[in-house]
């Protein structure tokens, strides 16, 4: 949660200065947020649309229905940066004129992540799609945060590794 | 370290050994024993078990090589990993800080690959100048010195989740011979080393010592003859020759980048099939503008990676297969070599488990969506092997030198790779095995992965009976170069189906016994 900041925002006064973005994440002036405000996001370098749209891309990329939007977040806001504002502006209006083309108002528009895959399929040999997918291979799945919902047990030695500790535990064969 | 010996540039009474990993590792220690002065030159730093990390990522960081590389042909590490053709290691040890320990023996009639299996077309197949009787006593030296699990007096390692889903599969097919392996991981203490407390993180370097690596064996114990010095981060450039075309030492780059010069009397080659025949191909002179010990133009080529691929499947229930030993168990039942089955040569299996960050890198690289994390999703009910069977030696399969130059401005080496159809038949046979293990232990799931980036690397500076056909001898002394010696898995003739480190270290036991006696000769 490290580069997370935990803001003392009120549902309502989150909701009362916010843009609804999707049906995920609320963006409002400088930051975007999850709906019920536990959690926020800075942006600083890039729009609040871009941000929201890098979120919903990076779960429609690596769906896992049981890991929260907050580790999402934490994969994608290096992108928030004046190194990747250009990459990032043009990645997002390509992939909203997908979404257009594909007659919906921008990417964040089409109500199923069927729709929005399709969006993504077709322009998913960009340069910009490939960054944003091999980012997240480590941006998401290195956090040890994100381990436990898989059930991954990560370091093992400082507890003397499993030999006492279940490595034949498996009572079902 | 207190007796570690120093020895001047100026000393052309030296032997040099180029890189510090199982060829290269186990030579100097072997000469060293002998009472030979050995200085052994290692590009990267020295790393022992308390600075060993529990992670992948960070682990990868600390030891593996990513100097850059470059990769073509149409196997598909060259377009998911174009500058990672190899997950190999640049530390003191080598990459027996990774491997896994899996520590078998060449069948007898894979050292004579052409004559058992015939000519193959597109192959460059060739028989080893050495056979099984001659190397078995080299065997048995290896196998003590590694701790060798079920050789000598060492029990077998205990079996863990991973393996007990794999073994119970294998006895629903019909399979005869599996178990939990021949591992140089010790399975009772020995060796100073306690045994395997089933941490689970051998790739990442074996944190108890368990795990046998030249890191902290052979290594140190070397340097306390006092015949070995051991000089980490520094980066052989080019080897030198004289004007009768014999070698006269190294040129390396030191930790801040300077050059040096270290006199040899022999040089022996031992940075991995990747970097040796590079080296080679760099030191190219006017006498031997093609490259050094490559009259024979095979320098570099005959790249071999084993055929390889793994089988991960999903169950009902959790297995945890990450718990424990990495490589816990192996059926060899296929193995054999039995036309039979649309392919030469054979295969192994074995248990392997990958931790999350991996798993989400390696499954499928380049996947995305809900057919590729649905099976994330599952990571604790999944169970995991690896294939590595034989695969054909293509004289295409090569080695050569990039356009693109290191931070020392030297030429990195490009990897070209493409399987041979007895390869595609061979992984294909592999992959319908392995699902049909699984589901006959009630998979909902089966996931035949490609090949990650290479472990096993061979074939690059062949041996061979005629000169022409490879580029060293039996001894691994280049056929060009008396005092050129090649140390590593390049020197593979062939790769057989056995995972190569033992035959590595057997190899170099050997070779120092040779160059050991014919320098008390005076022939060398
Ligand atoms: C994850 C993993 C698991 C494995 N598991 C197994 C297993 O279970 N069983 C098995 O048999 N094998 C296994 N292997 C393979 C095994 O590690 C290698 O076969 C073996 O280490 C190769 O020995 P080598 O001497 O050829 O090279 P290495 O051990 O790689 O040593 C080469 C050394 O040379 C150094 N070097 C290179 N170029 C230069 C230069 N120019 N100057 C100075 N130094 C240089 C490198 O930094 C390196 O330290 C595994 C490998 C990996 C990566
Ligand atoms: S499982 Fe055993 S060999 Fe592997 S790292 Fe742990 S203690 Fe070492």
């Amino acid at each position: 949660m490290s580069r997370l900041r935990k803001q003392g925002l009120t549902r309502r006064a989150l909701l009362s200065r916010a843009v609804a973005a999707g049906g995920l994440a609320v963006a409002g002036a400088g930051f975007i947020a999850a709906p019920d405000a536990a959690w926020a996001v800075e942006v600083t370098a890039i729009t609040e649309h871009q941000m929201a749209t890098l979120l919903q891309m990076a779960r429609d990329i690596y769906p896992h229905d049981r890991v929260g939007d907050r580790f999402y977040a934490i994969a994608i806001k290096g992108y928030d940066s004046a190194e990747h504002r250009a990459m990032v502006a043009e990645g997002i209006e390509m992939l909203d004129a997908a979404a257009r083309e594909a007659g919906f108002d921008n990417y964040l528009a089409a109500g199923w992540e069927a729709e929005r895959v399709a969006i993504l399929r077709s322009i998913e040999d960009s340069v910009f799609f490939q960054t944003v997918r091999g980012g997240l291979v480590t941006g998401l799945y290195n956090q040890k945060e994100v381990w436990p919902i898989f059930g991954y047990e990560g370091e093992s030695f400082s507890q003397g590794g499993y030999i006492d500790r279940g490595f034949d535990d498996i009572d079902w064969l | 370290m207190a007796n570690a010996a120093r020895f001047e540039l100026t000393d052309d009474s030296v032997v040099v050994i180029i890189g510090t990993g199982a060829g290269g590792g186990v030579l100097a220690y072997e000469l060293a024993r002998q009472g030979v002065k050995v200085v052994a030159l290692e590009a990267g730093g020295r790393y022992l078990p308390e600075d060993y990390i529990n992670d992948e990522w960070d682990s990868f960081g600390q030891l593996a090589w990513t100097d850059p590389r470059t990769t073509s042909g149409d196997w598909r590490v060259a377009r998911d990993f174009s500058g990672l053709p190899a997950w190999i290691v640049k530390a003191v040890g080598g990459t027996t800080t990774h491997w896994a320990g899996a520590s078998l023996r060449f069948q007898d009639h894979e050292w004579k690959a052409l004559t058992t299996y015939g000519a193959v077309e597109g192959a460059s197949l060739l028989d080893w100048p050495i056979d099984a009787a001659e190397m078995a006593p080299w065997y048995e030296k290896a196998e003590a010195k590694l701790g060798v699990t079920r050789t000598g007096n060492f029990p077998g390692l205990p079996g863990n989740n991973n393996y007990k889903v794999f073994e119970a599969g294998a006895k629903a097919l019909g399979y005869k011979q599996v178990s939990t392996g021949r591992m140089a991981i010790n399975s009772v203490d020995n060796d100073e080393r306690p045994a395997c407390q089933q941490t689970g993180f051998c790739f990442q370097g074996c944190k108890w010592g368990a795990k046998w690596s030249a890191a902290y064996t052979d290594i140190p114990r070397g340097e306390a003859t006092g015949n070995l010095e051991v000089r980490e981060h520094s980066h052989v450039a080019r080897i030198l020759h004289d004007n009768q075309g014999r070698v006269t030492g190294v040129e390396y780059f030191d930790r801040d980048g300077n050059l040096h010069f270290q006199a040899a009397r022999i040089v022996a080659l031992a940075g991995n099939s990747f970097e040796s025949p590079r080296l080679l191909l760099n030191s190219a002179s006017s006498m031997f503008p093609d490259g050094l010990a490559n009259s024979s133009g095979q320098v570099g080529r005959n790249y071999m990676r084993h055929t390889t691929g793994s089988v991960y499947a999903i169950f009902e229930k959790p297995v945890r297969m990450w718990r424990g030993t990495t490589m816990a168990g192996i059926i060899q039942d296929e193995a054999r070599h039995d036309p039979s089955r649309g392919f030469v040569g054979g295969y192994e299996l074995e248990t392997l488990a990958l931790g999350l960050p991996f798993m989400a890198a390696f499954l499928d690289p380049g996947a995305w969506g809900r057919e590729f994390t649905s099976a994330l999703d599952h990571y604790e009910n999944m169970a995991g092997m690896w294939i590595v069977g034989e695969d054909m030696p293509q004289s295409t399969n090569r080695v050569t030198l990039s356009d693109v130059e290191d931070r020392f401005g030297l030429k990195v080496a490009n990897v070209h790779f493409s399987d041979h159809p007895n390869d595609i038949a061979m992984r294909n046979h592999a992959y319908r095995q392995g699902q049909a293990i699984y589901r006959a232990m009630g998979a909902t799931r089966t996931l035949p992965t490609p090949p990650y980036p290479s472990t096993h690397n061979l074939g690059t500076n062949r041996m061979s009976e005629r000169p022409e056909d490879g580029v060293v001898n039996r001894w691994g002394q280049s056929h060009d170069i008396p005092n050129l010696f090649v140390s590593d898995g390049s020197q593979f003739t062939t790769g057989a189906a056995e995972n190569p480190t033992l035959t590595i270290v057997a190899l170099a036991i050997r070779q120092a016994d040779h160059i050991a006696r014919e320098m008390s000769a005076g022939n060398l």
